[in-house]
Protein backbone atom coordinates (compact mmCIF):
# COMPACT_ATOMS: atom_id res chain seq x y z
CA UNK A 1 0.00 0.00 0.00
CA UNK A 2 2.90 2.24 0.76
CA UNK A 3 4.31 1.87 -2.48
CA UNK A 4 1.25 1.94 -4.12
CA UNK A 5 1.11 5.70 -2.52
CA UNK A 6 4.61 6.47 -3.10
CA UNK A 7 4.12 5.36 -6.83
CA UNK A 8 1.07 7.73 -7.36
CA UNK A 9 2.40 10.59 -5.72
CA UNK A 10 5.68 10.17 -7.52
CA UNK A 11 4.56 12.55 -10.43
CA UNK A 12 3.60 14.86 -8.40
CA UNK A 13 7.65 15.34 -6.97
CA UNK A 14 8.21 16.29 -10.43
CA UNK A 15 5.74 19.05 -10.62
CA UNK A 16 8.59 21.59 -9.92
CA UNK A 17 9.59 25.09 -10.79
CA UNK A 18 10.85 23.30 -14.41
CA UNK A 19 8.12 25.90 -16.44
CA UNK A 20 10.08 29.30 -14.75
CA UNK A 21 13.39 30.40 -15.64
CA UNK A 22 15.85 28.31 -14.30
CA UNK A 23 17.13 29.76 -10.53
CA UNK A 24 20.17 28.13 -10.62
CA UNK A 25 23.31 27.95 -13.08
CA UNK A 26 26.51 26.47 -13.68
CA UNK A 27 29.23 28.71 -14.20
CA UNK A 28 30.91 25.87 -16.75
CA UNK A 29 30.91 26.49 -20.78
CA UNK A 30 28.15 24.04 -21.43
CA UNK A 31 29.23 20.84 -23.46
CA UNK A 32 27.44 18.88 -25.95
CA UNK A 33 28.07 15.74 -24.23
CA UNK A 34 27.40 16.41 -20.34
CA UNK A 35 23.28 16.00 -20.82
CA UNK A 36 24.14 12.62 -22.57
CA UNK A 37 26.18 11.27 -19.69
CA UNK A 38 23.74 11.80 -16.77
CA UNK A 39 23.87 8.57 -15.09
CA UNK A 40 27.31 9.22 -15.60
CA UNK A 41 27.36 12.46 -13.81
CA UNK A 42 29.31 11.65 -10.77
CA UNK A 43 32.33 10.59 -13.28
CA UNK A 44 32.05 13.84 -14.80
CA UNK A 45 32.76 16.00 -12.22
CA UNK A 46 35.23 14.13 -10.67
CA UNK A 47 36.95 13.75 -13.79
CA UNK A 48 37.96 17.32 -13.95
CA UNK A 49 40.38 16.95 -10.96
CA UNK A 50 42.30 15.24 -13.22
CA UNK A 51 42.88 17.68 -15.75
CA UNK A 52 45.66 20.38 -15.54
CA UNK A 53 45.05 23.49 -13.59
CA UNK A 54 45.68 25.63 -16.52
CA UNK A 55 42.39 23.82 -18.36
CA UNK A 56 39.99 24.57 -15.39
CA UNK A 57 41.14 28.75 -15.10
CA UNK A 58 40.93 28.65 -18.59
CA UNK A 59 37.02 26.92 -18.52
CA UNK A 60 36.41 29.70 -15.83
CA UNK A 61 37.67 32.39 -18.10
CA UNK A 62 36.40 31.88 -21.11
CA UNK A 63 33.01 31.65 -19.42
CA UNK A 64 33.52 35.09 -17.73
CA UNK A 65 34.82 36.06 -21.47
CA UNK A 66 31.91 35.19 -23.16
CA UNK A 67 29.66 37.42 -20.73
CA UNK A 68 31.92 40.14 -21.32
CA UNK A 69 30.82 39.51 -25.17
CA UNK A 70 26.99 39.69 -24.50
CA UNK A 71 27.51 42.64 -22.88
CA UNK A 72 29.30 44.37 -25.39
CA UNK A 73 26.59 43.41 -28.50
CA UNK A 74 23.42 43.32 -25.81
CA UNK A 75 20.92 41.20 -27.23
CA UNK A 76 18.05 39.59 -25.99
CA UNK A 77 19.83 36.09 -24.72
CA UNK A 78 19.99 34.09 -21.92
CA UNK A 79 23.40 33.58 -21.38
CA UNK A 80 23.82 36.07 -18.65
CA UNK A 81 20.90 34.84 -16.76
CA UNK A 82 21.21 31.15 -17.10
CA UNK A 83 24.80 30.42 -16.44
CA UNK A 84 25.34 33.31 -13.81
CA UNK A 85 28.87 33.69 -11.90
CA UNK A 86 29.84 36.48 -10.08
CA UNK A 87 33.60 36.65 -10.96
CA UNK A 88 32.89 39.06 -13.85
CA UNK A 89 31.27 41.45 -11.78
CA UNK A 90 34.15 41.05 -8.48
CA UNK A 91 36.65 41.72 -11.13
CA UNK A 92 34.83 44.89 -12.79
CA UNK A 93 34.46 46.09 -9.08
CA UNK A 94 37.95 45.57 -7.98
CA UNK A 95 39.21 47.59 -11.27
CA UNK A 96 37.01 50.23 -10.83
CA UNK A 97 37.95 50.80 -7.26
CA UNK A 98 41.46 50.18 -7.82
CA UNK A 99 41.13 52.98 -11.13
CA UNK A 100 39.39 55.60 -8.50
CA UNK A 101 42.09 55.60 -6.38
CA UNK A 102 45.28 57.73 -6.34
CA UNK A 103 42.55 60.65 -6.72
CA UNK A 104 42.32 63.68 -4.42
CA UNK A 105 41.76 60.98 -2.19
CA UNK A 106 45.03 62.34 -0.83
CA UNK A 107 43.49 64.66 1.70
CA UNK A 108 41.10 62.56 3.44
CA UNK A 109 38.30 64.89 4.31
CA UNK A 110 37.10 66.35 0.62
CA UNK A 111 38.56 63.43 -1.57
CA UNK A 112 36.76 61.19 -3.79
CA UNK A 113 35.50 57.66 -2.81
CA UNK A 114 37.40 55.75 -1.05
CA UNK A 115 38.11 52.14 -2.36
CA UNK A 116 35.57 50.22 0.24
CA UNK A 117 32.83 53.18 -0.66
CA UNK A 118 32.78 52.43 -3.96
CA UNK A 119 32.20 48.46 -3.44
CA UNK A 120 30.07 49.47 -1.04
CA UNK A 121 28.05 51.44 -3.29
CA UNK A 122 28.49 48.66 -5.90
CA UNK A 123 27.34 45.90 -4.14
CA UNK A 124 24.69 47.22 -1.56
CA UNK A 125 23.45 49.32 -4.64
CA UNK A 126 23.31 46.43 -6.79
CA UNK A 127 21.52 43.79 -4.22
CA UNK A 128 19.08 46.18 -3.30
CA UNK A 129 18.31 46.91 -6.67
CA UNK A 130 17.68 43.22 -6.92
CA UNK A 131 15.26 43.05 -4.08
CA UNK A 132 13.74 46.10 -5.51
CA UNK A 133 12.55 44.17 -8.46
CA UNK A 134 12.03 40.85 -6.34
CA UNK A 135 9.16 43.03 -3.83
CA UNK A 136 7.73 44.57 -6.93
CA UNK A 137 6.95 41.14 -8.23
CA UNK A 138 9.24 39.78 -10.85
CA UNK A 139 10.60 36.41 -11.46
CA UNK A 140 14.45 36.79 -11.98
CA UNK A 141 16.32 34.90 -9.43
CA UNK A 142 18.61 37.05 -6.58
CA UNK A 143 22.02 35.80 -8.00
CA UNK A 144 21.06 36.26 -11.90
CA UNK A 145 20.31 39.59 -11.15
CA UNK A 146 23.23 40.64 -9.17
CA UNK A 147 25.25 38.91 -12.12
CA UNK A 148 23.14 40.85 -14.96
CA UNK A 149 23.77 44.26 -13.02
CA UNK A 150 27.42 43.57 -12.01
CA UNK A 151 28.62 42.84 -15.59
CA UNK A 152 27.04 45.57 -17.60
CA UNK A 153 29.24 47.97 -15.10
CA UNK A 154 32.19 46.94 -17.63
CA UNK A 155 31.46 50.15 -20.00
CA UNK A 156 31.72 52.73 -17.00
CA UNK A 157 35.09 50.48 -16.15
CA UNK A 158 36.13 51.25 -19.59
CA UNK A 159 34.90 54.95 -19.53
CA UNK A 160 37.25 55.09 -16.37
CA UNK A 161 40.30 53.62 -17.71
CA UNK A 162 40.07 55.88 -20.55
CA UNK A 163 39.04 59.10 -18.40
CA UNK A 164 42.34 58.16 -16.99
CA UNK A 165 44.70 58.07 -20.02
CA UNK A 166 42.89 61.06 -21.22
CA UNK A 167 43.83 62.93 -17.69
CA UNK A 168 47.13 62.00 -18.51
CA UNK A 169 47.48 64.58 -21.06
CA UNK A 170 45.76 67.22 -18.92
CA UNK A 171 42.71 68.05 -17.28
CA UNK A 172 41.30 71.56 -18.77
CA UNK A 173 37.98 72.33 -21.01
CA UNK A 174 38.31 69.84 -23.99
CA UNK A 175 39.73 66.75 -21.26
CA UNK A 176 36.33 67.66 -19.60
CA UNK A 177 34.09 67.44 -22.72
CA UNK A 178 35.54 64.61 -23.44
CA UNK A 179 35.31 62.62 -20.68
CA UNK A 180 31.86 64.02 -20.55
CA UNK A 181 31.22 62.36 -24.00
CA UNK A 182 32.54 59.20 -22.63
CA UNK A 183 30.56 58.73 -19.66
CA UNK A 184 27.46 59.81 -20.93
CA UNK A 185 28.23 57.35 -23.82
CA UNK A 186 28.94 54.48 -21.75
CA UNK A 187 26.26 55.42 -18.72
CA UNK A 188 23.68 54.80 -21.49
CA UNK A 189 25.33 51.77 -22.77
CA UNK A 190 25.61 50.40 -19.42
CA UNK A 191 21.39 50.94 -18.88
CA UNK A 192 20.40 49.84 -21.97
CA UNK A 193 22.37 46.69 -21.49
CA UNK A 194 21.25 45.69 -18.15
CA UNK A 195 17.43 46.79 -19.47
CA UNK A 196 18.02 44.63 -22.44
CA UNK A 197 18.30 41.66 -19.79
CA UNK A 198 16.17 42.36 -16.97
CA UNK A 199 13.33 43.72 -18.58
CA UNK A 200 11.57 40.25 -19.67
CA UNK A 201 11.33 39.04 -16.15
CA UNK A 202 9.25 41.85 -14.75
CA UNK A 203 5.91 42.12 -13.91
CA UNK A 204 4.17 44.10 -17.03
CA UNK A 205 2.96 48.35 -15.83
CA UNK A 206 5.95 47.49 -13.34
CA UNK A 207 8.45 48.29 -15.65
CA UNK A 208 9.43 51.88 -15.23
CA UNK A 209 10.21 51.32 -11.70
CA UNK A 210 12.00 48.41 -11.70
CA UNK A 211 14.19 50.37 -14.74
CA UNK A 212 14.37 53.73 -12.59
CA UNK A 213 16.78 52.57 -9.96
CA UNK A 214 19.15 50.59 -12.33
CA UNK A 215 19.26 54.18 -13.75
CA UNK A 216 20.05 55.91 -11.23
CA UNK A 217 22.54 53.36 -10.37
CA UNK A 218 24.54 53.84 -13.24
CA UNK A 219 24.23 57.62 -12.97
CA UNK A 220 25.89 57.93 -9.95
CA UNK A 221 28.49 55.19 -10.48
CA UNK A 222 28.96 57.46 -14.07
CA UNK A 223 29.35 60.68 -12.02
CA UNK A 224 31.70 59.19 -9.60
CA UNK A 225 33.97 58.00 -12.86
CA UNK A 226 33.58 61.63 -14.24
CA UNK A 227 34.15 63.73 -10.84
CA UNK A 228 37.58 62.00 -10.44
CA UNK A 229 40.59 64.29 -10.40
CA UNK A 230 43.73 63.59 -10.19
CA UNK A 231 46.25 65.01 -7.23
CA UNK A 232 48.17 67.85 -8.43
CA UNK B 1 -5.30 3.76 -0.50
CA UNK B 2 -5.47 7.37 -0.24
CA UNK B 3 -6.16 8.47 -4.05
CA UNK B 4 -5.52 12.07 -4.80
CA UNK B 5 -9.48 12.82 -4.83
CA UNK B 6 -9.47 11.35 -1.18
CA UNK B 7 -6.50 14.21 -0.87
CA UNK B 8 -8.41 17.24 -2.16
CA UNK B 9 -11.69 16.63 -0.14
CA UNK B 10 -9.65 16.43 3.10
CA UNK B 11 -8.26 19.52 2.24
CA UNK B 12 -11.56 21.03 1.60
CA UNK B 13 -13.20 19.88 5.09
CA UNK B 14 -10.28 21.09 6.67
CA UNK B 15 -10.30 24.60 5.19
CA UNK B 16 -13.82 24.41 5.74
CA UNK B 17 -12.98 23.80 9.79
CA UNK B 18 -10.66 26.89 9.77
CA UNK B 19 -12.96 29.66 8.05
CA UNK B 20 -15.56 28.85 10.59
CA UNK B 21 -12.83 29.35 13.46
CA UNK B 22 -11.76 31.88 12.31
CA UNK B 23 -14.06 33.74 9.47
CA UNK B 24 -11.41 36.74 9.09
CA UNK B 25 -8.47 34.47 7.37
CA UNK B 26 -7.71 34.76 4.45
CA UNK B 27 -7.28 30.94 3.18
CA UNK B 28 -4.26 31.42 0.84
CA UNK B 29 -2.56 27.58 0.52
CA UNK B 30 -4.47 24.25 0.21
CA UNK B 31 -1.65 22.50 1.09
CA UNK B 32 -0.38 23.51 4.28
CA UNK B 33 -3.92 23.05 6.27
CA UNK B 34 -2.95 19.40 5.93
CA UNK B 35 -2.01 18.82 9.27
CA UNK B 36 -2.89 15.18 8.72
CA UNK B 37 -0.55 12.40 8.13
CA UNK B 38 -1.49 12.65 4.55
CA UNK B 39 0.30 15.79 4.70
CA UNK B 40 3.83 14.07 3.53
CA UNK B 41 2.08 12.84 0.15
CA UNK B 42 0.41 16.21 -0.25
CA UNK B 43 3.33 18.58 0.91
CA UNK B 44 5.56 16.99 -1.50
CA UNK B 45 2.82 18.22 -4.06
CA UNK B 46 2.39 21.48 -2.53
CA UNK B 47 6.09 21.78 -2.30
CA UNK B 48 6.63 22.85 -5.46
CA UNK B 49 4.92 26.79 -4.77
CA UNK B 50 7.88 26.64 -2.21
CA UNK B 51 8.52 25.87 1.72
CA UNK B 52 6.69 29.16 2.15
CA UNK B 53 3.52 28.03 1.99
CA UNK B 54 3.54 25.97 4.82
CA UNK B 55 5.50 28.72 7.15
CA UNK B 56 2.26 31.03 5.87
CA UNK B 57 -0.67 28.88 7.09
CA UNK B 58 0.49 27.98 10.29
CA UNK B 59 2.22 31.56 11.05
CA UNK B 60 -0.68 33.88 9.68
CA UNK B 61 -3.28 34.25 12.46
CA UNK B 62 -0.58 35.43 14.79
CA UNK B 63 1.09 37.39 12.35
CA UNK B 64 -2.09 39.55 11.12
CA UNK B 65 -3.09 40.99 14.56
CA UNK B 66 0.18 42.34 14.96
CA UNK B 67 0.40 43.65 11.19
CA UNK B 68 -3.15 45.20 10.88
CA UNK B 69 -2.54 47.37 13.38
CA UNK B 70 0.35 48.89 11.60
CA UNK B 71 -1.12 48.85 8.25
CA UNK B 72 -4.81 50.44 9.50
CA UNK B 73 -6.89 46.96 8.04
CA UNK B 74 -5.10 46.28 5.04
CA UNK B 75 -4.20 42.52 5.37
CA UNK B 76 -0.71 41.51 4.35
CA UNK B 77 -0.80 37.24 3.51
CA UNK B 78 2.01 36.12 6.22
CA UNK B 79 3.88 37.02 9.18
CA UNK B 80 6.52 39.71 9.21
CA UNK B 81 9.34 36.98 8.12
CA UNK B 82 7.91 36.10 5.22
CA UNK B 83 8.61 37.43 1.73
CA UNK B 84 4.96 37.82 0.92
CA UNK B 85 4.58 40.50 3.60
CA UNK B 86 6.64 43.08 2.54
CA UNK B 87 5.78 42.35 -0.95
CA UNK B 88 2.39 43.40 -0.45
CA UNK B 89 4.12 47.05 0.31
CA UNK B 90 4.86 47.37 -2.92
CA UNK B 91 2.44 46.94 -4.70
CA UNK B 92 1.60 49.58 -7.17
CA UNK B 93 2.00 50.20 -10.67
CA UNK B 94 3.97 52.92 -12.45
CA UNK B 95 0.66 54.96 -13.12
CA UNK B 96 -0.31 54.86 -9.37
CA UNK B 97 3.50 56.12 -8.63
CA UNK B 98 3.19 58.85 -11.11
CA UNK B 99 -0.12 59.78 -9.75
CA UNK B 100 1.06 59.93 -6.11
CA UNK B 101 3.99 61.99 -7.18
CA UNK B 102 1.31 64.46 -9.41
CA UNK B 103 -0.56 64.56 -6.34
CA UNK B 104 2.21 65.86 -3.98
CA UNK B 105 2.89 68.82 -6.64
CA UNK B 106 -0.46 69.85 -6.30
CA UNK B 107 -2.00 70.37 -2.96
CA UNK B 108 -5.21 71.25 -3.32
CA UNK B 109 -7.57 72.23 -0.06
CA UNK B 110 -9.79 69.72 0.76
CA UNK B 111 -7.88 66.95 -1.03
CA UNK B 112 -6.99 64.93 1.31
CA UNK B 113 -3.56 63.14 0.40
CA UNK B 114 -4.11 60.25 2.27
CA UNK B 115 -7.55 59.97 1.35
CA UNK B 116 -7.17 60.92 -2.30
CA UNK B 117 -4.01 59.39 -3.17
CA UNK B 118 -3.42 56.53 -1.66
CA UNK B 119 -6.76 54.72 -0.97
CA UNK B 120 -5.64 52.55 1.29
CA UNK B 121 -2.51 51.17 -0.30
CA UNK B 122 0.06 52.60 1.16
CA UNK B 123 3.71 51.69 -0.58
CA UNK B 124 6.71 51.73 0.15
CA UNK B 125 8.52 51.65 -2.92
CA UNK B 126 7.97 55.59 -3.46
CA UNK B 127 9.29 57.41 0.13
CA UNK B 128 12.38 54.59 -0.37
CA UNK B 129 13.26 55.47 -4.02
CA UNK B 130 12.47 59.61 -3.56
CA UNK B 131 14.95 59.47 -0.37
CA UNK B 132 17.60 57.51 -2.64
CA UNK B 133 17.43 60.22 -5.23
CA UNK B 134 16.84 63.19 -3.05
CA UNK B 135 20.07 62.08 -1.44
CA UNK B 136 22.19 62.03 -4.33
CA UNK B 137 20.47 64.87 -6.00
CA UNK B 138 21.30 67.38 -2.99
CA UNK B 139 24.94 65.71 -2.79
CA UNK B 140 25.60 66.31 -6.51
CA UNK B 141 23.98 69.64 -6.81
CA UNK B 142 25.58 70.92 -3.71
CA UNK B 143 29.30 69.87 -4.88
CA UNK B 144 28.17 71.19 -8.35
CA UNK B 145 27.26 75.01 -6.65
CA UNK B 146 30.10 74.98 -4.75
CA UNK B 147 32.14 74.04 -7.75
CA UNK B 148 30.22 76.74 -10.05
CA UNK B 149 30.85 79.36 -6.98
CA UNK B 150 34.20 79.08 -6.98
CA UNK B 151 35.15 79.22 -10.54
CA UNK B 152 37.03 82.03 -10.57
CA UNK B 153 39.16 81.47 -7.79
CA UNK B 154 42.47 80.37 -9.03
CA UNK B 155 43.34 78.24 -5.66
CA UNK B 156 40.22 76.50 -5.37
CA UNK B 157 41.19 72.66 -6.86
CA UNK B 158 37.94 70.25 -7.53
CA UNK B 159 37.18 68.00 -4.79
CA UNK B 160 33.99 65.67 -5.28
CA UNK B 161 33.33 65.89 -1.28
CA UNK B 162 32.20 62.24 -1.44
CA UNK B 163 31.38 62.08 2.00
CA UNK B 164 28.40 64.37 1.85
CA UNK B 165 26.88 61.17 0.43
CA UNK B 166 27.06 59.42 3.45
CA UNK B 167 25.68 62.60 5.57
CA UNK B 168 23.35 63.49 3.33
CA UNK B 169 21.90 60.03 3.36
CA UNK B 170 22.01 60.19 7.05
CA UNK B 171 19.64 63.40 7.42
CA UNK B 172 17.34 62.26 4.76
CA UNK B 173 16.92 59.05 5.55
CA UNK B 174 16.54 59.61 9.17
CA UNK B 175 13.73 62.66 8.87
CA UNK B 176 11.95 60.81 6.42
CA UNK B 177 11.31 57.84 9.13
CA UNK B 178 11.67 59.37 12.60
CA UNK B 179 9.83 62.00 12.09
CA UNK B 180 6.64 59.66 10.82
CA UNK B 181 7.38 57.26 13.78
CA UNK B 182 7.45 60.18 16.21
CA UNK B 183 3.93 62.04 14.71
CA UNK B 184 2.04 58.45 14.24
CA UNK B 185 3.32 57.48 17.85
CA UNK B 186 2.08 61.07 18.73
CA UNK B 187 -1.35 60.90 17.52
CA UNK B 188 -2.45 56.94 18.39
CA UNK B 189 -1.74 58.36 21.77
CA UNK B 190 -3.85 61.17 21.22
CA UNK B 191 -6.58 59.65 19.67
CA UNK B 192 -6.03 56.96 22.53
CA UNK B 193 -9.29 54.31 21.52
CA UNK B 194 -10.43 55.47 18.88
CA UNK B 195 -7.72 55.11 16.67
CA UNK B 196 -9.46 52.88 13.65
CA UNK B 197 -12.05 56.86 12.95
CA UNK B 198 -9.84 58.76 11.16
CA UNK B 199 -6.41 57.49 12.41
CA UNK B 200 -3.65 56.62 10.07
CA UNK B 201 -1.60 53.87 9.55
CA UNK B 202 2.03 54.11 10.53
CA UNK B 203 2.75 52.86 6.90
CA UNK B 204 0.05 55.63 5.31
CA UNK B 205 2.21 58.48 7.41
CA UNK B 206 5.83 57.02 6.32
CA UNK B 207 4.31 57.34 2.74
CA UNK B 208 3.09 60.75 2.96
CA UNK B 209 6.51 62.20 4.16
CA UNK B 210 8.10 59.99 1.44
CA UNK B 211 6.38 61.72 -1.01
CA UNK B 212 5.92 65.15 0.29
CA UNK B 213 9.94 64.93 0.03
CA UNK B 214 9.31 64.75 -3.84
CA UNK B 215 9.43 68.60 -4.65
CA UNK B 216 13.28 68.90 -3.38
CA UNK B 217 14.29 67.20 -6.22
CA UNK B 218 14.00 69.21 -8.78
CA UNK B 219 14.63 72.18 -5.72
CA UNK B 220 17.87 70.82 -5.31
CA UNK B 221 18.53 70.81 -9.25
CA UNK B 222 17.60 74.02 -9.30
CA UNK B 223 19.52 74.99 -6.82
CA UNK B 224 22.86 74.95 -9.00
CA UNK B 225 21.84 78.20 -10.06
CA UNK B 226 24.06 80.38 -7.91
CA UNK B 227 21.41 83.38 -7.65
CA UNK B 228 21.14 83.78 -4.08
CA UNK B 229 17.67 85.44 -4.11
CA UNK B 230 16.02 82.76 -6.33
CA UNK B 231 17.51 79.52 -4.38
CA UNK B 232 16.03 81.42 -1.41
CA UNK B 233 12.37 81.81 -4.14
CA UNK B 234 12.90 78.44 -4.52
CA UNK B 235 13.34 76.82 -0.62
CA UNK B 236 10.24 78.88 -0.44
CA UNK B 237 7.57 77.40 -3.31
CA UNK B 238 8.75 74.12 -2.27
CA UNK B 239 8.24 74.42 1.48
CA UNK B 240 4.96 75.72 0.53
CA UNK B 241 4.03 73.35 -1.41
CA UNK B 242 5.53 70.36 0.98
CA UNK B 243 4.27 71.39 3.36
CA UNK B 244 0.61 72.19 2.34
CA UNK B 245 0.49 68.79 1.38
CA UNK B 246 1.28 67.98 4.79
CA UNK B 247 -0.58 70.13 6.88
CA UNK B 248 -3.93 69.71 4.22
CA UNK B 249 -3.27 65.76 5.23
CA UNK B 250 -3.23 65.93 8.92
CA UNK B 251 -5.40 68.47 9.67
CA UNK B 252 -8.54 66.93 9.76
CA UNK B 253 -7.06 63.98 12.01
CA UNK B 254 -5.69 66.88 14.53
CA UNK B 255 -8.41 69.21 14.40
CA UNK B 256 -10.75 67.06 16.56
CA UNK B 257 -8.56 67.41 19.28
CA UNK B 258 -8.33 70.43 22.05
CA UNK B 259 -7.10 73.60 19.79
CA UNK B 260 -3.64 73.96 21.39
CA UNK B 261 -2.65 70.47 21.09
CA UNK B 262 -3.76 70.94 17.05
CA UNK B 263 -2.06 74.29 16.34
CA UNK B 264 1.32 72.86 18.03
CA UNK B 265 1.29 69.56 16.24
CA UNK B 266 0.59 71.09 13.26
CA UNK B 267 2.86 73.92 14.02
CA UNK B 268 5.79 71.14 14.90
CA UNK B 269 5.24 69.32 11.09
CA UNK B 270 6.19 72.35 9.84
CA UNK B 271 9.08 73.48 11.76
CA UNK B 272 10.60 70.93 11.39
CA UNK B 273 9.96 70.58 7.86
CA UNK B 274 11.60 73.72 7.76
CA UNK B 275 14.24 73.13 9.15
CA UNK B 276 15.29 70.24 6.86
CA UNK B 277 14.77 72.13 3.71
CA UNK B 278 17.46 75.05 5.48
CA UNK B 279 19.09 73.21 6.92
CA UNK B 280 20.02 70.73 3.29
CA UNK B 281 20.23 74.60 2.04
CA UNK B 282 22.63 75.65 4.56
CA UNK B 283 25.39 72.75 4.62
CA UNK B 284 25.12 71.73 1.60
CA UNK B 285 25.09 74.71 -0.82
CA UNK B 286 26.86 77.28 1.22
CA UNK B 287 28.38 80.03 -0.86
CA UNK B 288 30.81 81.26 1.97
CA UNK B 289 32.39 78.06 1.97
CA UNK B 290 36.50 77.93 1.70
CA UNK B 291 38.40 75.22 0.64
CA UNK B 292 40.66 73.82 3.42
CA UNK B 293 43.78 76.04 2.34
CA UNK B 294 46.48 77.88 3.97
CA UNK B 295 45.27 79.56 7.06
CA UNK B 296 46.28 82.99 5.59
CA UNK B 297 44.57 82.69 2.23
CA UNK B 298 41.23 81.58 3.66
CA UNK B 299 40.26 85.76 4.38
CA UNK B 300 41.21 86.80 1.10
CA UNK B 301 38.86 84.22 -0.25
CA UNK B 302 35.78 84.78 2.10
CA UNK B 303 36.35 88.47 1.10
CA UNK B 304 36.40 87.55 -3.15
CA UNK B 305 33.26 85.34 -2.05
CA UNK B 306 31.59 88.35 -0.28
CA UNK B 307 32.18 90.80 -2.85
CA UNK B 308 31.14 88.34 -5.89
CA UNK B 309 27.78 87.23 -4.08
CA UNK B 310 27.43 90.75 -3.16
Amino acid sequence: MADEANRQFAGLSDVSISEDIPVEGDISVPMGSSSSNRQRGEEDEFSTLDEPVKETILRDLRAVGSKFIHVLYPKRSSVLLRDWDLWGPLLLCVTLALLLQGGAADSEDQGGPQFAEVFVIVWFGSIIITLNSKLLGGTISFFQSLCVLGYCIMPLTAAMAVCRIVLVGGSGTVSFIVRLVVVTASFGWSTFASTAFLADNQPPGRKSLVVYPVFLFYFVIGWMVLTFSPSQ
Amino acid sequence: MASPNDLQFQEFEEAAELLSADPGASTLSMSASNTSTTAAGGGGGGGRGGGEDVKLDLSEEEGEEESSELLGGQKPTGGFWTFEYYQSFFNVDTVQVLDRVKGSLMPLPGRNFIKHNLRSNPDLYGPFWICVTLVFSVAIGGNLSSFLSEKGNPSYHYRPQFHRVTIAALVIFMYAWLVPIGLWGFLTWRQGAERQIGGYSFLETVCVYGYSLFIYIPTSVLWIIPFEWLRWTLILVAMVISGSVLVLTFWPVVREDTKVMAVATVVTIVVLHTLLAVGCKMYFFQTEVHVPSAVPITPTINMTIATKAH
